[in-house]
């Protein structure tokens, strides 16, 4: 029963929680049941809600038994990743500076979740203010794969990723500022999307890189991950950065589905794929000859200025986190170093021990490419970058549907293998950083494993505000395909 | 070997900017660090970018405003709920004794 | 010493908090001294993953002032971060406006002695957000209050224009008058409304030969007066430095000086021995602005004649005083008062010294606009109307006035009910004059043998004659008949 309960999709439980044959308390059970039982091995949770989320299950099995209508949701034990507000529990973004934060306020996406009657169960470790590409950057505690524990769940979403490949909930919220829902969603075998930018409110998401990060779903099948950018996309007035409605149609993601793209025309850029791992390529050449079979076009691509992206990257990134990071000084909220000299000491002091080392080095990375004498070599530079790089889209997208490329080059790697070398972590972010850059939705799909029997995620790329026709595509394969049924064994 | 992109003296400086206390371990660290990358993001000056606009954002929409609505404030206790320090009502710093910040 | 010829060279950099109902970028009331802390949200607050929502209004009040400041305004124009860390700026940067500002290049015309104007530089305006206020005790720490952070902000940066203190107050308070008019600022400078900051130096010439003195920025000004005063303070100082130490702009650094008002001094607060690295860069939370002709048209229909061109129109076209012209356009609303009473008939001359001598007394005594009286300007006009027409005294106006005021009855009225009506029926007054000679023998002779006696009795027949008629006759008709009878 436990396990027939957990390998249900989202939509499924949903479906049996509103026709009564499932009880929204019996789902919420058995993903805390899992969570006892597997939480130690896995730790992708910073904080669980058991009360709370048992209480609201509850009062969602009531409301359906009493006939009243319920939300697209219902009952359904979600995870937030811990770089989401919440008025519930600790904000942390897996930092020593915020452990003890608590906000008062929800981010519009939580607030989403709970309007469609989500359960949420708990939020989800991280790299510490989403920066790193494996959450060992955690300040906090280390998630490690659910598919090989001696390897990284990717990041910096991985405790989301983790939870659920391993069936700790059923749906997960990421953040991606250069792919941190994508390549754990790939390290992990689950499907992540990054919408594009201004589709979900950013309202409430603690800022890493403003003008690239994005809220998404992290999910066990393309319809999950439909169903949930449903739920949270959205024009918001808190966010003056969120598309309105009249600039961008509202989407149905779910609606159209399963419908067929007639001509799909795909494009790829086999000079930029050759930089991934032969295991890798290979999977990605054979879930691109799955569309091809089906009928889709082939075209071949050059994309000139994506081989820039990953320096444009880090220097937008960073100068825009250590901007938005300046906040954390132990003044107002957060931790305070203990008997500081004077004022200055405050934030020195304080944020020195409430850092780790990669936010401290991206500070200083960010802080360099804005100085004065620095911001035209660096900062400005690498905005011009960015311009060729939406240029390179913009001319695949005149004639082809999507893009199709590896999430990330190698599959989940070992723990403290890159940890010393910041710059080798960066340059694994090759594929999924060029989205952010350009502000277009990005999907990451199961597609396979390496020798290893780890997880593989196929990566296809959309024109802004296409993720219906983006996660059709998606659908495509996954109804060829049982990949995403794939789950991995977890011992203790 | 080639000089490095930064020296100490200036991850020093970046540091101070930054209100980073950084250790004599980590200053060298990042120096080493820091020039690698720098050296890295030195790749993008392969590109001629002379007529090529800077993009600091990719949305196609400008003008977003708010009208000049009254919302209702924390109030002084939620205010100060997170603060490390308090006295009485406002948050409580070491003595500030230069004149000015900006 | 030998003689120095110098010039003062000041400009400035204001601050005008705009008088909108809530903060820049969160929906916070504006604080008006309330408890500490206690208009503050998580955006104002700086909290995690707070976003800034720009106030439209605010946009809109800063566009009418640069408007009115001559400026060119920006069809383009976007938000930048100013970083710098201090305890009353949460976020530790500043969304403020860098190299898109929106407007520019305009200037301000500023009254001087005798009705002359100075044409000032705008270099340009911008919108940002103010910080909160850091409260230092005499304890060893530091208190900081959020309530102001995140008001609104409109920047100003002259042109070094301004040649003496009196021009810099001068510009000072042509500029409270300007946002005023235009009710976009209630322009306290007590309140911290707005703050000047002037940039101070001087260009000596000795034996031939032109140095530069050091800039001083002067901080902490809040009044008109330690305004002006610290400009005077300053070049003294700087002619008394320069003989001193002959420090001059290539050789010496840029000072931050604080006004300290009890002294009447400026004391350093610190050399700026390298600038301050503020690495701005485009706010990626908030969107451009872009300003169509039409929104523009739209917000310069909100601008009202500017109160400098009042004063200059009330000289030529109405033949005040530059004096009085002042006075009645200090504020706009006494300003359109008085036109609106001339544009009811009355006199100019007339209504604005009724204004000007008892409106504006009447209404200082009750701490209220001379339109918050309750009279309308038609009754103003008509009161002007019957002392222009003898029917009433200029001195019984007064009374009339403050009666309209007490009692918000018209003119014509209280004056028959006061019975301050001039009695100007020659036929009438020449009855009470013969029986006024006829009594008084002696004075009557007196004025005749003429000489110093001659003009006191004319003055106690006239008395005489006033008494009869219990104040109510017109004494310059009352004079008339007298030299007609006693010719
Ligand atoms: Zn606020």
């Amino acid at each position: 029963m436990q396990d027939e309960l957990l390998n249900m999709d989202c939509r499924q439980l949903r479906d049996g929680i509103a026709s009564g044959r499932v009880k929204s308390v019996a789902a919420t059970e058995a993903v805390f049941k899992a969570i006892e039982k597997y939480e130690g091995a896995i730790g992708a949770y910073i904080s669980t809600f058991k009360k709370q989320a048992i209480s609201k299950a509850e009062e969602i099995d009531k409301k359906i038994a009493s006939g009243e209508t319920v939300g697209e949701l219902a009952g359904v034990p979600v995870a937030v990743k811990d770089i989401m507000c919440t008025s519930f529990g600790t904000t942390t973004c897996a930092s020593k500076i915020l452990e003890s934060f608590h906000a008062p306020y929800n981010a519009t996406a939580v607030e989403k979740l709970a309007a469609a009657d989500a359960v949420i169960v708990g939020k989800t470790n991280m790299d510490e203010f989403a920066m790193g590409s494996s959450t060992e950057n955690s300040g906090l505690k280390q998630t490690v794969n659910p598919w090989d524990k001696s390897r990284v769940p990717g990041g910096s979403s991985g405790g989301s990723a983790a939870a659920v490949a391993g069936r700790l909930c059923y749906a997960a919220l990421g953040s991606d500022t250069g792919g941190s829902i994508r390549q754990p969603a790939s390290f992990c075998g689950v499907v992540g999307l990054k919408p594009t930018y201004g589709r979900v409110s950013r309202f409430g998401l603690v800022a890493f890189g403003s003008s690239l990060d994005q809220i998404g779903p992290l999910t066990r099948t393309v319809g999950d991950c439909a169903l949930l950018l449903n739920v949270i996309a959205g024009h918001d007035p808190a966010d003056s950065t969120s598309i309105d409605e009249k600039t961008a149609p509202v989407c149905d993601c779910l609606g159209k589905l399963d419908e067929p793209i007639e001509g799909l025309k795909i494009a790829v850029v086999p000079e930029f794929n050759a930089g991934a791992e032969s295991g890798v390529q290979k999977v990605i050449a054979k879930a691109i000859d799955v569309y091809k079979r089906l009928g889709a076009e082939v075209i071949e691509v050059d994309m000139p200025h994506l081989d820039y992206a990953i320096a444009a990257y880090y220097v937008i990134a960073t100068a825009e986190a250590s901007s938005n990071l300046a906040r954390y000084d132990g003044v107002h909220y957060g931790h305070r170093t203990e008997e500081p000299a004077d004022y200055i000491e405050v934030y020195s002091k304080s944020r020195a021990e409430g850092f780790g080392k990669e936010v401290k080095r991206r500070i200083m990375l960010g802080t360099y490419a804005l100085s004065s004498g620095y911001y035209d070599a660096y900062y400005l530079k690498a905005l011009k970058v960015r311009n060729l790089i939406r240029g390179d889209f913009a001319k695949v997208f005149e004639r082809c549907d999507c893009i199709m490329m590896p999430v990330a080059p190698t599959t989940a790697f070992k723990i403290g293998e890159k940890i010393d070398d910041p710059l080798a972590m960066y340059l694994s972010d090759v594929y999924t950083i060029a989205a952010n850059l350009a502000g277009i939705p990005a999907i990451s799909v199961p597609c396979g494993f390496d020798e290893k029997k780890l997880p593989i995620g196929l990566q296809i790329l959309a024109p802004a505000f296409g993720e219906e026709k983006l996660l059709r595509t998606a659908r495509i394969y996954e109804r060829e395909t049982d990949w995403h049924k794939e789950k991995p064994r977890i011992s203790n | 070997m080639m000089a490095k992109r930064i020296d100490e003296a200036q991850v020093r400086k970046v540091a101070k900017l930054s209100r980073l206390a950084l250790t004599e371990a980590e200053v060298e660290e990042f120096t080493e660090q820091l020039s690698a990358i720098l050296d890295y993001a030195e790749k993008m000056n392969e590109l001629d970018t002379e007529n090529v606009e800077p993009l600091a954002h990719c949305l196609p929409i400008n003008n977003v405003f708010r009208d000049d609505c009254i919302k209702e404030s924390l109030g002084t206790e939620k205010t100060l709920a997170n603060a490390p320090q308090r006295d009485g009502e406002f948050f409580k710093v070491p003595k500030i004794l230069d004149g000015s910040g900006g | 010493m030998a003689e120095l010829d110098y010039k003062v060279v000041v400009g400035l950099e204001i601050h005008v908090h705009l008088c909108t109902k809530t903060k820049m970028f969160c929906g916070c009331a504006l604080s008006f001294g309330e408890e500490a802390n206690s208009r503050v949200c998580p955006v104002c607050l700086g909290m995690p993953g707070v976003l800034p929502v720009m106030n439209k209004q605010a946009l809109e009040y800063a566009i009418m002032v640069a408007m009115a400041l001559n400026c060119e305004i920006a069809e383009f124009t976007k938000w930048d971060r100013k970083s710098y860390y201090y305890p009353d700026l949460p976020k530790n940067y500043q969304i403020s406006q860098y190299d898109l500002p929106l407007s520019a290049n305009g200037f301000i015309e500023i009254p001087l002695e005798g009705g002359k104007t100075k044409r000032i530089g705008i270099i340009r305006a911008h919108l940002e957000e103010d910080a909160g206020k850091n409260v230092h005790s005499e304890a060893n720490f530091s208190q900081v209050d959020l309530n102001r952070a995140g008001t609104p902000l409109l920047e100003i940066v002259t042109c070094p224009d301004m040649n003496s203190a009196s021009e810099v107050r001068a510009l000072a308070v042509e500029l409270q008058r300007i946002v005023r008019y235009l009710g976009v600022s209630e322009g306290d400078m007590q309140k911290g409304h707005m703050r000047f900051e002037p940039n101070i130096n001087l260009i000596i010439t000795k034996n031939g030969a032109e140095y530069k003195t050091p800039i001083a920025e002067v901080k902490n000004l809040n009044s008109f007066r330690a305004l002006e005063r610290s400009v005077e303070y300053e070049v003294q100082r700087q002619l008394d430095e320069f003989a001193e130490t002959g420090k001059t702009i290539e050789t010496g650094n840029k000072t931050t000086r604080g006004w300290v008002d009890e002294r009447e001094v400026t004391v350093l607060q610190r050399k700026k021995e390298e600038a301050p690295d503020y690495r701005y860069f485009p706010e990626p939370d908030l969107v451009p602005v872009k300003l169509t002709k039409e929104w523009l048209a739209e917000i310069r229909g909100h601008l009202c004649e500017l109160p400098i061109n009042k004063q200059i129109r009330y000289v030529t076209e109405y033949k005040l005083s530059d004096y009085d012209a002042g006075v009645l356009t200090a504020e706009r609303f006494t300003a359109e008062f008085f036109e609106q009473s001339v544009a009811a008939g009355g006199e100019p001359k007339r209504v604005c010294n009724l204004l000007t001598q008892t409106g504006l007394k009447i209404a200082k005594e009750r701490g209220c606009g001379v339109c918050d009286l309750g009279i309308k300007a038609e009754s103003l006009s008509e009161l002007s109307k019957i002392v222009e027409s003898g029917t009433v005294s200029s001195s019984a106006a007064v009374s009339i006035f403050e009666a309209m005021v007490e009692t918000g009855k018209e003119p014509d009225i209280l004056a028959e009910e006061l019975n301050l009506i001039q009695k100007s029926d020659a036929g009438e007054l020449e009855l009470i004059v013969e029986h006024v000679l006829a009594d008084n023998a002696k004075a009557v002779k007196d004025v005749k043998i003429g000489g110093k006696k001659s003009k006191k009795a004319h003055g106690f027949l006239l008395g005489q004659v006033m008494q009869k008629t219990r104040g109510q006759a017109n004494p310059k008709v009352v004079s008339e008949i007298l030299d007609k009878k006693l010719g």
